[in-house]
């Protein structure tokens, strides 16, 4: 495969996860548990639109197609995001979502402490920024996954229940195509066949702590690599999507 | 855990190295800990700080309104307290 193609696909992808992830969380805007919660799922929602802006029209740039960050993120088709489907998850109840962002936190912080010497310079660019966001999202889901397992009984099941449903959604964040192959030959991303114990270690390590189970590893989903998405998926994209289709290069 | 579980804080925030800390508003959180992350997310999101203490509003001891004669008033009068009948020479520089 040529490497642009590949790095295009490579930093498309990571921009993808921000923003879907980004989008879902900005669906608490309003209705967070107590006003500072709210507060705190918004920034984080609005560090990763930062950082998928960063990525996309580093994307963008790279295809040389002339695709700006805006065409990327409102503009394609559903086969044509290649989130990790855990990202697109529905938000469900607030144990839903702080398992959903302590699983993906974990990852991305593993990802971009490597993205950080990553080959592409502008990749360890965007990475370096990345990665001090990336710190305190992480501590802030530790802090809650922590509060919730090891809370009351009611708040201690509801997220045990949330990881055990969300777990057959983490096998997708580690899935490789042959463009990946040549990202990692190239010194451009990790291997994430190597990052896949450590994320589960440190996935370990909290639960434990948080008196919660680790659920067994059994069948997972998989897809995102190939664009095909969650049934939930497409409704979120009508709601991304709708005000650059009903009014195409609108700016405020 | 329902509102009425979480204590009240008060948050105080340096806003630069060398000034001290200023009271920057109140917020609720379970405990410490996440007071802190609450008071980053609340009271430093337009980089308003590098230093952040929060303290439980109940230990927090004041004075009442009614006191305000027996404490304040006296010091009403007593311009002479204020260190600005002095000349201080030039080369004293800012004090």
């Amino acid at each position: 495969m040529e490497g642009n193609q590949a790095l295009f696909k490579y930093a498309l992808r990571l921009g993808d996860n921000a923003l879907i992830l980004g989008h879902r969380l900005s669906e608490w805007c309003g209705h967070g548990p107590e006003l500072e919660e709210d507060i705190a799922l918004i920034n984080v929602s609005l560090d990763l639109l930062g950082h998928s802006r960063s990525l996309l029209t580093y994307a963008g740039e790279v295809e040389g197609k002339g695709r700006s960050e805006d065409d990327l993120a409102y503009m394609r088709l559903e086969r044509d995001y290649t989130n990790a489907l855990i990202c697109e998850l529905p938000n469900g109840h607030f144990g839903d979502t702080i398992a959903r962002q302590f699983l993906i936190d974990v990852f991305n912080q593993l990802l971009f402490k490597e993205l950080c010497s990553s080959k592409d310079e502008r990749i360890a660019a965007i990475a370096a920024k990345a990665i001090k966001e990336i710190n305190y999202h992480l501590r802030h889901s530790t802090d809650w996954v922590l509060r919730l397992g090891d809370g009351t009984e009611e708040s201690h099941d509801r997220i045990q229940d949330a990881f055990n449903r969300l777990w057959e959604y983490t096998g997708d964040l580690f899935a490789q195509t042959e463009s990946d192959q040549w990202i990692t030959a190239n010194g451009i991303g990790p291997d994430p066949n190597e990052l896949r114990p450590r994320w589960k270690q440190k996935v370990t390590e909290v639960l434990t702590e948080a008196t919660l189970t680790v659920p067994e590893d059994a069948w997972m989903q998989k897809g995102s690599r190939t664009g095909t998405h969650t049934e939930h998926f497409g409704f979120l994209l009508a709601e991304l999507q709708y005000m650059q289709r009903a009014m195409p290069g609108c700016e405020w | 855990m329902s509102r009425k579980d979480w204590p009240l804080w008060e948050v105080f925030i340096r806003s630069r190295s060398g000034l001290h800390h200023k009271h920057a508003g109140s917020l609720h959180a379970p405990d410490a800990e996440m007071a802190i992350s609450n008071a980053r997310d609340v009271y430093t999101r337009r980089n308003e700080g590098v230093s952040i203490w929060v303290v439980e509003s109940r230990h927090i001891h004041a004075t009442t309104p009614g006191e305000k004669e027996e404490l304040f008033d006296p010091a009403e009068d007593k311009a002479y307290r204020h260190p600005t009948f002095y000349d201080i020479p030039d080369e004293v520089g800012h004090m």
